[in-house]
């Protein structure tokens, strides 16, 4: 059982509550390949997708995974939503805590939105992405996909490539990498870095083709072209030639090395498009652990609460 | 390992063997033989009863028999109240369509696992017919449930835990009753997803 009410960052967590997750999740993931993708687990529970920011895999892989507990799912978005009509969060939080929902699910652009949220509501709290913080549970599944992959973490290397210092994704998967004995190393171009990446607990390079041949993952970060701010890269295509995985750097990595991508893919920016098309690239096998991923993570944070929630 | 001072044995190895081989022989009796039989047992102990039925069917009537397993942790109705410590992964690769489906457990107590479990085989087909084989009934029934195999009957006390023991997991196969600690009336230890599979694989093939 989870000690926690809320997943919204991984560093809380020990290494026995993410396997539990990760175990449970696996059980889950026989559940999704029957012909009957349903089960009663969380009948008459309500799950909030409170999404203010664009998001189309992540909300709906965390509907799939609600309505196949049994959940209800209200989806809550914010280009239909009041916060349009400027409804400040903490109001938005009381209105939905006043309908009693179980499990609250926030995507928002703003770091710390998802804390804010367990001061209004007395939901279970799980982070879908804020800022340029974390995203627990995409870290999750791409520890799934990699412990199904290789069978376990010890001493792998993870090279996690791109725009470090906007990424909410690296933000919660180099922890989380480092917590279950990988070895992440963070690479990308100098303004795309952290301004101290030696925070982040990772190694770091700037050139891709010197750690390349060495890594047994090679994940790679969405250029994400909402949150760049001024010029950090005189041209995607430089940057394509520089930091992307076409054939001719699929064939310097090792013959067992995968390639992973959070999506939505840039298809010839970060990833070519025989890249992202070949076998060693993963990205729909995380896709399907998302959801596994998610399930056991509901789950996990609404079981043996008997005393309702504590902080 | 010998069991505990606080525990008194119901059935010792031989009892076990001896309950068992008489369950495979009215499994086999009650559905005129093994055409159409299925097993499923519920983890974490009726998957290993139900590959010891498959075992002994196979000896007396030549047929191996489908066995799955089954984990209904996702079906509990009690979820807010208790969680299981670990799950396990289920684990059917026939079909249960036009069959007769024996559902396998260690001890028939409230009957709510197997309500559970009535409702998880619902998500995998329709079988012809579903019947229940348990090794204890100790009574306390929440549900009009009842087994149609029984081994042994066994009155208890709520107060009291029930539990079967097989030697690959817990170096002893017997079935005990001892004063319960917990608010939860459990069976034995909980052992781990991988040896538990892999003892399954061991009763159900070349052990002897």
């Amino acid at each position: 059982m989870l000690k926690h009410s809320h997943l919204i960052d991984i560093t809380e967590y020990s290494p026995e509550e993410i396997y539990e997750i990760l175990d449970t999740a696996k059980s889950f993931s026989e559940v999704n390949s029957r012909s009957i993708k349903k089960l009663p687990t969380l009948r008459g529970r309500t799950v909030i997708n409170l999404f203010l920011e664009p998001s189309t895999r992540t909300r709906t892989s965390f509907e799939i995974a609600g309505k196949r507990l049994s959940a209800d799912v209200i989806n809550f978005s914010a280009s239909s939503s009041s916060t349009k009509k400027g409804e400040s969060l903490a109001d938005t939080a009381e209105t939905l805590a006043a309908m009693n929902c179980d499990i609250c699910i926030v995507r928002s652009k703003m770091e710390g939105a998802p804390w804010l949220l367990t001061r209004h509501m007395n939901s279970h709290i799980i982070n879908g992405g804020d800022g340029c913080h974390q995203h627990p549970t995409q870290a999750l599944l791409d520890a799934y996909t990699i412990r199904e992959q290789f069978g376990g973490f010890e001493g792998l290397k993870v090279g996690i490539v791109g725009d470090v210092a906007h990424s909410r994704v690296a933000g919660s998967l180099v922890p989380l990498l480092k917590m279950l004995g990988a070895e992440p190393v963070v690479i990308g171009p100098a303004t795309l870095m952290p301004s101290c990446p030696d925070l982040l607990g990772a190694n770091h390079s700037y050139l891709l083709d010197d750690v390349l041949p060495d890594l047994d993952v090679v994940y790679m970060l969405r250029i994400q072209m909402e949150r760049l701010e001024g010029q950090p890269l005189p041209s995607l295509r430089e940057y394509s030639m520089l930091y992307g995985i076409d054939m001719k750097r699929l064939g310097m990595m090792k013959p067992d090395a995968i390639i992973m991508h959070p999506g939505p893919i840039n298809r010839g920016v970060e990833l070519s498009a025989e890249a992202a098309d070949s076998p060693r690239a993963k990205i729909l096998d995380q896709v399907n652990a998302g959801v596994a991923v998610r399930m056991a993570a509901m789950y996990l944070l609404l079981g043996g609460e008997s005393d309702g929630i504590t902080a | 390992m010998e069991p505990d001072e606080n525990a008194t044995v119901l059935l010792d190895e031989k009892a076990v063997g001896r309950s068992l081989t008489r369950i495979a022989h009215e499994i086999l009796e009650s559905n005129n033989g093994a055409e159409n039989i299925a097993l499923v047992g519920i983890v974490t102990r009726g998957d290993l009863l139900a590959a010891e039925l498959a075992r002994r069917i196979e000896q007396i009537e030549g047929v191996k028999v489908p066995v799955g397993r089954l984990d209904i942790t996702f079906y509990r109705d009690d979820i807010e109240r208790y969680l299981s410590p670990q799950v396990f992964m289920t684990d059917i690769k026939f079909s249960l369509e036009g069959k007769t489906v024996i559902l396998v457990d260690d001890v028939l107590y409230t009957g709510r696992t197997i309500r559970a479990a009535l409702d998880a085989l619902r998500d995998f087909g329709r079988p012809d017919r579903v019947q229940l084989a348990v090794l204890i009934d100790r009574g306390h029934r929440e549900l009009p449930i009842r087994a149609d195999f029984v081994g042994k009957n066994v009155p208890s006390s709520k107060t009291e835990s029930v539990s079967f023991f097989h030697k690959l997991i817990d170096g002893r196969t017997s079935v005990e009753i001892r004063k319960s600690s917990g608010d939860h009336v459990g069976s034995a230890p909980v052992p781990n997803a991988e040896e538990l599979a892999r003892v399954f694989q061991q009763v159900l093939g070349d052990e002897a």
